[in-house]
């Protein structure tokens, strides 16, 4: 089994696709990684709000060459812009916006992410690893949906939907949906609840790559491609 | 007269001691103040605590002051970025301790801290190996850790622009952590790059309002970090 396969969605097609979820009017923050490229996506006639944690709610793309600021910055310490109608603030009011249930949506990546919700996307927990967290369990205690963007599984071909992580948690039960290369996948009463399927993949693929209980959504579809017209 | 300026950043840090706590401001090289770490070197203070974000990067500003073996301590949530060696191969020789925190944890400490809070309670880090054996308590059906809140010595900030009173104004997301660390410090030290007359600035727009500072000290043109970096720099 491995990943290396051309059934299934592309990493920018995975961020295509969850950029379709992403409501007009929401505040949004996202992760290092692939949810990044979620932004460039966001469907025509919406406008999304992003809050990067470093202090600045209204953070456009990278700059053009030559006419970045060292000092405006995103949370992956990239380069950025700041869109007509930003503001910036210190650390303590950014995660007030945070911790205090003012942002919409994250959109994080994940190393493991268990049929209850469990996240876990900070450490392998190995003992020679130096840890670092970042703003990560302050994002999943904090906003009010969490999203997770990942490969279906390691580069190895392990699952990274498993029943219970072996990794240390970033946060217990905090995931709401997950994109993945091969489905949409709502965290349910059942555990994972596969909501769309990626063109060319059956149900019983994705099952076999995942380490946890798999339904069947209520309304599973098979993706017609990206975009597909779900708003 | 009020005037807080001093005429170098040796003066500004010189009665720094050994096993002093320092907070210094800054989102890796975003707001970080390179000349007053570059003078803390200079000036020798040693078994220091020092509270960051992160751990520096390349071998210049922070990664400068660890890699001189300068830090007994780091207070930080994210010491593995990009071009950060110093840090992780002395932890791993057990040279330099670290307490991880989780971001918005260190700035709610830090601000706690400043506002004479010794503790409080978050949601963040329950069900975690972060969560250690601290104390938890449920308020309305969810779990919180109770934080302490944070406090320091001294904290080196830096600004874009100040008055003699120590007034500051900073620059875009270079912002950070400095306004809580000037409020959560003993002694804070500010850099600025340019210093104006009282009433230039703009009350409205004051970030930091003076009380919270003790020394300025202009710097115009700051080291840019990454520029550093990328040439190989090290420091001294």
């Amino acid at each position: 089994m491995t990943a290396n396969t051309t059934l299934g969605w592309t990493r920018e097609q995975m961020a295509q696709r969850a950029a379709l979820d992403i409501p007009n009017g929401a505040y949004v923050n996202l992760g290092i990684g692939i949810p990044e490229l979620v932004a460039k996506y966001v469907p025509e006639g919406r406008e999304v709000i992003y809050h990067t944690e470093n202090g600045l709610l209204g953070m456009g793309p990278a700059p053009e060459p030559g006419l970045g600021d060292p000092e405006l910055i995103n949370a992956g310490k990239k380069q950025v812009t700041a869109v007509q109608g930003a503001a910036f603030f210190h650390h303590a009011d950014s995660f007030v916006m945070i911790r205090g249930g003012h942002i919409d949506l994250c959109v994080l990546g994940a190393m493991q992410v268990a049929q209850n919700g469990d996240l876990a996307n900070w450490s392998t927990g190995a003992p020679d690893a130096i840890p670092a967290v970042g703003g990560a369990m302050d994002l999943v205690a904090g906003v009010k949906t969490i999203h997770v963007i990942t490969q279906h599984t390691t580069k190895t071909g392990a699952p990274k939907l498993v029943e219970s992580c072996t990794y240390p948690l970033t946060g217990p039960g905090v995931v709401d949906r997950i994109y993945t290369d091969l489905a949409v996948i709502n965290v349910g009463p059942e555990g994972f609840h596969v909501e769309e399927l990626a063109p060319g993949v059956t149900f019983d693929y994705v099952e076999e790559r995942t380490g946890g209980n798999l339904v069947p959504g209520d309304k599973l579809a098979q993706s017609g491609g990206i975009p597909a017209g779900t708003d | 007269m009020i005037d807080k300026r001093v005429e170098s950043v040796a003066e500004a840090v010189a009665d720094i001691p050994d096993g002093a706590t320092v907070m210094i401001g800054g989102f890796g090289e975003a707001g970080s103040p390179i000349e007053l770490i570059h003078a803390l070197i200079d000036q020798g203070a040693t078994g220091l605590t020092v509270v960051n974000n992160n751990t520096g990067s390349g071998e210049v500003g922070l990664a400068a002051l660890i890699k001189a073996e300068r830090v007994a301590k780091m207070i930080c949530s994210f010491p593995r970025t990009a071009n950060s060696t110093v840090f992780p191969e002395l932890y791993r020789a057990g040279k330099t301790a670290l307490e991880l925190v989780p971001q918005g944890t260190l700035a709610e400490r830090i601000r706690a801290g400043g506002a004479g809070i010794p503790a409080f309670y978050t949601p963040t880090s329950v069900g975690t190996p972060l969560q250690g054996d601290k104390e938890v308590r449920s308020f309305g059906g969810r779990d919180y850790v109770m934080e302490h809140g944070l406090v320091a010595d001294y904290a080196l900030i830096k600004c874009e622009r100040a008055d003699r009173y120590g007034n500051l104004v900073y620059n875009k997301t270079a912002r950070n952590f400095s306004p809580v660390m000037a409020t959560a410090a003993t002694t804070t030290i500010v850099q600025t790059k340019q210093i104006v007359e009282p009433g230039e600035l703009e009350p409205e727009t004051v970030v930091t309002p003076s009380l919270y500072v003790h020394r300025i000290v202009t710097v115009p043109q700051p080291l840019v970090e990454s520029e550093l970096v990328a040439a190989g720099a090290t420091y001294p």
